[in-house]
């Protein structure tokens, strides 16, 4: 029963046709010392799809998402995003351009309430200058009721409305990682980067977490690139998969594709030497 | 048997026989805990933004006040030298940011403390070169005359620094509190990384609130200059602010309001009251102690975020 619902998932995601590029990495080379994280890594993320970029540990995900975010700033290689060459970003500023992301670890603001923390996500809309905000009056006040609608429907989409006042650092992990989603989605961003979005989670808070992701990439159309580990998760929500190991590219392709690919099964279960 | 008169019965007798003078105690007592809570001030706006502890605050203090003094000497008016200093002090925390913070960013806390330590060596240095280190008089032009206020004899100077530093402190503690400014300033301290994926500018924020600390240092410098003349002994009221800060929380503005309130009082009515059981000087430690007994009940303060440690 199971699997062939599965099955239709499967299917039905690879029906999805998606042409245009929104942002893609070239040759992207990035080390710490001695260390090479990723090397010459390309691939592209295309409007609308859900891209998972999966590998063992160490094989560099994390840092590509850095990359991508303007954490790391790589050694070599560019990145276009909505069609220009974009010039060397700081993570604010690429946040200003519509990347929004989650963190492996939970980065949340844990003094604050859950409605707080997703208005700080409202952050890069806010456009009225620094005098009308210290007087928080006139077109301020207005702004903020509007950014305090979209939050709303935020917090329904992701139906957290009973922790609303609750601060964050109180809240069970699996609550706090949709916490974390929803201080992204406030953004109403053009990309999502989602690091590890079900690592530590039940299999209950996963099927949540899987809908919410699917959900958002259906009903925003937003794009979604994200670094999992479960197997089977990453196969069923995927569009298509980049895999990564020792920080280079050895697949990209579907999720069908990437499955049969026996460079892939190797990195997984190790090669046999006999 | 004695003692124990002398601490208990005493005192009490000593408010009860004479309440006019115990009003006069406790208001100058509050006025000069307007100051420390002006003090206290600079340290919380730091602690919010970057979670760091700012060693210099004090120093800045003394900063702020040498250079007014430097610029009046120099024959500069009293508003045009403030506005000047005003502009130093923002100067300084573009300086800051440039040459300390954005090279620290995402560092443990200990090392943006120690950082603190070398600018507050380096602040009173370089303003001992700049303006010269001998005490210097500091007169703004506040009247200093005695005022009968209900039978109470009160400083006309207490209550207009007090008048300033609590307009001041209000309008600070609103605009924390209420605005989306505000928002992204407890947003950075609560965590650099996750601020900066928003898209708060964390250079913007640190220069904010670095200048805003500034200016607040030049208010406490001047009030307090102008009290006890401008030296290097003034930065030692940075001592003061950290019972307070204990007091009050290292991360609630109103806390550092109240919790100077109550330090100032309480060493003033300790003083004239319990200070003779003891043999007097109960001012200069009293506050300590308190910050001490309050560690023990409530180590977040009373307006601190709650401690929440998971295991």
């Amino acid at each position: 029963m199971t699997t062939m619902v599965e099955e239709t998932q499967t299917s039905a995601a690879q029906a999805r046709v998606f042409n245009e590029t929104l942002l893609s990495v070239d040759d992207i080379s990035l080390s710490f010392g001695g260390v090479k994280a990723l090397d010459s890594v390309s691939f592209d993320i295309r409007k609308g799809e859900v891209r998972a970029i999966i590998g063992p540990n160490g094989a560099g995900k994390s840092s590509m998402l850095n990359v991508i975010n303007g954490f790391y700033h790589p050694n070599e290689g560019s990145i276009t995003y909505k069609g220009t060459k974009r010039p060397e970003m700081r993570p604010d500023q690429s946040a200003q351009s519509g990347i929004a992301r989650t963190f492996q670890n939970i980065a949340l603001f844990r003094g604050m309430t859950t409605l707080d923390n997703i208005m700080t996500g409202r952050n890069t809309k806010m456009h009225r200058n620094f005098l009308w905000q210290a007087l928080h009056w006139g077109p301020a006040k207005a702004e903020e009721l509007e950014h305090r609608t979209i939050v709303e429907n935020v917090i329904d989409f992701l139906e957290i409305q009973a922790i609303r006042k609750t601060p964050v650092g109180r809240l069970p992990y699996g609550l706090q990682k949709r916490v974390e989603l929803g201080r992204a989605l406030a953004a109403e961003p053009d990309l999502l980067l989602l690091d590890e979005p079900m690592a530590g989670m039940n299999s209950e808070e996963k099927e949540d977490m899987c809908r919410f992701i699917l959900d958002v990439n259906d009903e925003f159309g937003t794009t979604i690139a994200l670094i999992e580990h479960d197997m089977s998760v990453v196969m069923d929500i995927s569009d298509r998969v980049v895999v990564l190991d020792y920080g280079r590219k050895i697949a990209d392709g579907t999720p069908d594709e990437v499955r049969s690919n026996q460079g892939v099964i190797d990195a997984y279960l190790g090669v046999s030497h006999d | 048997m004695e003692f124990l008169e002398a601490i208990t019965i005493v005192p009490i007798l000593g408010i009860a026989e004479d309440y006019v003078f115990f009003g006069e105690v406790v208001i100058s007592g509050l006025l000069t805990g307007v100051m420390y809570s002006l003090v206290a001030l600079g340290f919380v706006l730091i602690f919010k933004a970057s979670g760091v502890f700012n060693f210099a605050q004090g120093i800045m203090v003394l900063f702020a006040a040498l250079t007014l003094v430097g610029l009046i000497d120099y024959g500069v008016p009293i508003w045009l030298a403030i506005i000047i200093t005003m502009g130093v002090m923002v100067a300084l925390a573009y300086i800051i940011e440039y040459l300390i913070l954005r090279h620290l960013v995402n560092q443990p806390d200990i090392i943006l403390f120690m950082s603190t330590i070398g600018l507050a060596f380096f602040l009173e240095g370089f303003g001992e070169l700049l303006w010269g280190a001998n005490v210097k008089a500091l007169n703004i032009g506040i009247p200093e005359i005695s005022m009968d206020v209900g039978g109470m004899l009160l400083n006309s100077f207490d209550i207009i620094a007090a008048a300033v530093g609590a307009s001041l402190v209000a309008s600070l503690a609103l605009f924390f509190q209420f605005t989306p400014m505000g928002r992204a300033l407890r947003a950075v301290a609560d965590d650099h990384q996750a601020a900066l994926s928003i898209g708060i500018p964390l250079k913007t924020i640190w220069v904010t609130v670095w200048s805003v600390a500034g200016i607040v240092a030049l208010v406490a410098g001047v009030m307090w200059g102008a009290k006890s003349g401008v030296q290097f002994s003034l930065s030692l009221i940075a001592f003061k602010a950290l019972p307070v800060l204990i007091l009050g929380g290292f991360t609630s503005v109103p806390g550092a309001i109240i919790g100077g309130l109550i330090i100032g009082m309480g060493e003033k009515v300790a003083e004239v009251y319990w200070g003779p059981a003891v043999g007097g000087a109960i001012e200069n430690w009293f506050a300590y102690m308190l910050a001490m007994v309050f560690l023990f009940f409530r180590p977040q303060g009373l307006f601190g975020e709650r401690i929440i440690e998971r295991v």
